[in-house]
């Protein structure tokens, strides 16, 4: 009786921690532990593009490369803001994804983590890619991602304003002043931009700072004062709105479409938005210069697609693959073309730039843009918060252009 | 004979004692679902929280489970933080302007609800509308309310002469405090209406007549009948409104996000921020114990103050 009561307890017990065991094992990727060899017959993916038309044109690439590979794919998209923490939920749970879609800034800061499997070693390399991508979708010397296409964001203009006061497209800092200040009446600025206490306002802000020369590493350099000094101008002068503290892009681009803003700094992912307007004409130039011999520099968007770690190599390689697929030429143009993004490699953007012409000034700005973690790497989002802060506490006022950067950064 | 009985007293008692057993065994029984459930919604995320609190728990720590121990470090730091004053201040001036208004607003509908008039029932409940709203959709409809240049509340008070320049509701760090308890006030209006008006409608009308003869009417009824039958009800409300009002976080987020340049971070949009924009869990987890521990207090107070009540 006795025995045999002890002899199912210890059976039960062997049973749990056999099980333990296999989840331990299982720990390091996706669902089956049972598929190994080359039977990979599918793959698990998660995304932040979880609205229309973006969810469904993303579904359509990802479908022709599970295709070409003969896998089938389980996608998973979430809001864009809820991505990392979706991320942290399934890094402690052991159920990552098998490819992991991350934003090009964050893909060090993953990366530094241990999560993700370097790229190089399953055949696949940054070979023709823009240098800015490369940079920020590179952690110590491995790539850990690879992004098909790329954003960045450059200065938008209402046509028949600018004709109207018969203003041409800014091409430097002062001819932007002065636009901004003609183009402004009753009703509507001349100028729109994000200055708000995220990381969006940071963004926002690098294509002045980066083009004057100023530095992540160096906030408190004259150059960076300077192109705080040109924000400040502008609502100072009423020539952009008080309320740029706490406008989002999607803000900027409402105010455009309202007419309530002749010009604005944004990304081509707003055109679907503005095409649903046909009455508003509009074109881009690259953000202007504050010197005629300096390069427009602007931060580089988009996002990278990885390979989180997998205990299951032939799994893992197959997500290599896919991610492989995701950029090849022919997936980069179709995606670039079909979502207003640019291909990321250098050789296929002047075609785009002719096939698509209202990319053209993201086309020529993209191939000197930067990645926000290219210098800094993960410590970026640390400098990030002091740019931010900086331009709220000059813009309210609190302080001068040349003390927001001490101030901000705790001196 | 002898030997039966005592067969029967040695199994009786021990049929008492299995089934005294027994009884207890199902006291313990149907206590342990609340138990597990306690310790599972209520002890595990306060005591992790704690321990997350001592702890470098950073991004890497979900990936890798490790978390180092530090001790009191992280308090030590949040607390030395440049915003950690402003953040206190800001919390304190949000609370108190909130339930003041809230409160007195709210028991002044209550008084002007309880004389019965026709649509007044209806009223009552459209009083509940911003309650029923979700927080997001009110911070959103708020913020294009008090926008600066288009905003309708700037447009009406220029339209009516009452502003020569439009108030930077949003826009001004002196200002955008202000804004934020005025929305937050209007929230929390419905809460105290509700408690209130039925913490009123429970005094007897006899209380009414009987101070009448006496001459005790208007103000004097309120102070000598009212608001000694309110007390316990009105010491409830207060409470409950401090520990909600306390940790609001997503008005100010949807309003403001804490700004501009940090002028409406509390304690909770620190913490917020601490744990979710910069991954530093350890202080985000320090700050929300701070808060846990303000909130604690006047729990405390509250529960003293009730059980005095009860005693009494």
């Amino acid at each position: 009786m006795i025995s045999k009561r002890i002899a199912a307890a210890l059976a039960g017990a062997t049973t749990v921690s056999l099980l333990l065991v296999a989840c331990g094992d299982n720990g390091g990727g996706g669902q089956s532990s049972s598929s190994s060899g080359d039977s990979v017959k599918s793959l698990t993916i998660l995304d932040y593009y979880n609205n229309d038309p973006d969810k469904s044109l993303v579904q359509k690439g990802l479908d022709s490369c599970a295709s070409q590979l003969g896998i089938t794919i389980q996608r998973e998209t979430v809001p864009g803001d809820t991505l990392i923490q979706k991320v942290l939920q399934q890094a402690s749970s052991k159920t990552l994804p098998d490819v992991l879609m991350l934003d090009n800034p964050d893909v060090q800061q993953i990366a530094a983590t241990g999560a993700l499997a370097p790229l190089n070693d399953m055949g696949l390399n940054g070979d023709g890619v823009i240098k800015g991508m490369v940079d920020a979708t590179s952690y110590q010397g491995k790539l850990y991602g690879l992004a098909p296409v790329t954003n960045t964001i450059a200065l938008f203009y209402n046509k028949d304003m600018l004709a109207e006061a018969g203003v041409q497209p800014p091409k430097t800092w002062d001819e932007l002043k002065a636009a901004a200040k003609k183009l402004t009446k009753p009703g509507r600025y001349g100028m729109a931009f994000n200055a708000n206490a995220t990381y969006e306002g940071s963004w926002q802000f690098l294509p002045a700072m980066w083009t004057n020369g100023g530095d992540e590493t160096d906030l408190t350099s004259p150059q960076v004062a300077e192109a705080l000094q040109l924000w400040v101008d502008l609502v100072k002068s009423g020539s952009a709105s008080k309320s740029v503290i706490n406008w989002t892009q999607g803000d900027v681009n409402d105010q455009f479409i309202a007419g309530k803003a002749a010009m604005m700094v944004n990304g081509p992912w707003q055109i679907p938005a503005l095409n649903k307007y046909p009455k508003i004409k509009w074109d881009v130039v690259t953000f202007p210069l504050n010197k005629p011999d300096q390069t427009p520099v602007a931060p580089l968007g988009g996002e990278a697609w990885t390979v989180p770690l997998n205990k299951d190599q032939a799994k893992q390689q197959k997500a290599a693959d896919f991610v492989k697929c995701l950029n090849s030429d022919a997936n980069e143009l179709a995606w670039a073309k079909a979502r207003f993004t640019l291909p990321t490699k250098l050789a296929l953007l002047d075609q785009y730039a002719k096939d698509v012409p209202s990319m053209k000034a993201f086309a020529e700005q993209v191939k000197t843009a930067r990645a926000r973690t290219g210098k800094l790497g993960d410590k970026w989002p640390d400098a990030a918060k002091v740019i931010y802060q900086a331009i709220q506490l000059a813009l309210t006022g609190k302080a001068s252009a040349q003390d927001a950067f001490k101030q901000a950064s705790g001196g | 004979m002898v030997v039966l009985t005592r067969t029967t007293v040695a199994g009786r008692e021990r049929v008492r004692g299995r089934r005294r057993r027994g009884e207890d065994l199902t006291k313990v029984l149907f206590v342990l679902p609340a138990a597990v459930a306690m310790i599972a919604l209520f002890g595990y995320p306060v005591v992790k929280n704690l321990l997350m609190s001592l702890q470098d728990y950073t991004l890497k720590t979900f990936f890798t489970g490790v978390a180092p121990w530090v001790g009191l470090q992280n308090y030590s730091t949040v607390v030395h933080d440049k915003l950690f004053a402003d953040a206190m201040l800001n919390t304190a001036l949000f609370t108190i302007g909130s339930i003041a208004f809230q409160f007195v607003i709210g028991l002044g509908l209550a008084l002007f609800f309880r004389n019965r008039f026709p649509l007044g029932g209806l009223l009552r409940s459209l009083l509940l509308l911003p309650w029923l709203l979700p927080l997001i959709v009110s911070s959103a409809t708020w913020r294009s309310i008090l926008e600066q240049d288009s905003g309708i509340l700037n447009r009406t008070l220029m339209g009516l002469h009452i502003v020569n320049d439009p108030v930077p509701w949003l826009n001004s760090p002196s200002v955008a405090l202000i804004a934020v308890i005025g929305v937050n006030i209007w929230i929390g209006i419905p809460f105290n209406v509700t408690l209130l008006y039925s913490g009123l409608s429970e005094i007897p009308d006899e209380l009414y007549e009987a101070g009448q003869l006496d001459g005790a009417t208007g103000w004097r009824a309120f102070f000598h009948i009212t608001w000694p039958n309110l007390r316990s009800v009105a010491g409830v409300v207060l409470m409950l409104g401090v520990v909600y009002t306390i940790k609001v976080l997503d008005i100010i987020l949807g309003l403001t996000g804490g700004g501009p340049a940090n002028a409406t971070q509390t304690l909770a949009t620190q913490s917020y921020e601490k744990s979710f924009v910069d991954f530093k869990f350890g202080q985000g987890a320090a700050l929300s114990n701070i808060l846990i521990a303000i909130s604690f207090v006047f729990a405390i107070f509250y529960l003293r103050s009730t059980r005095r009540a009860v005693d009494e």
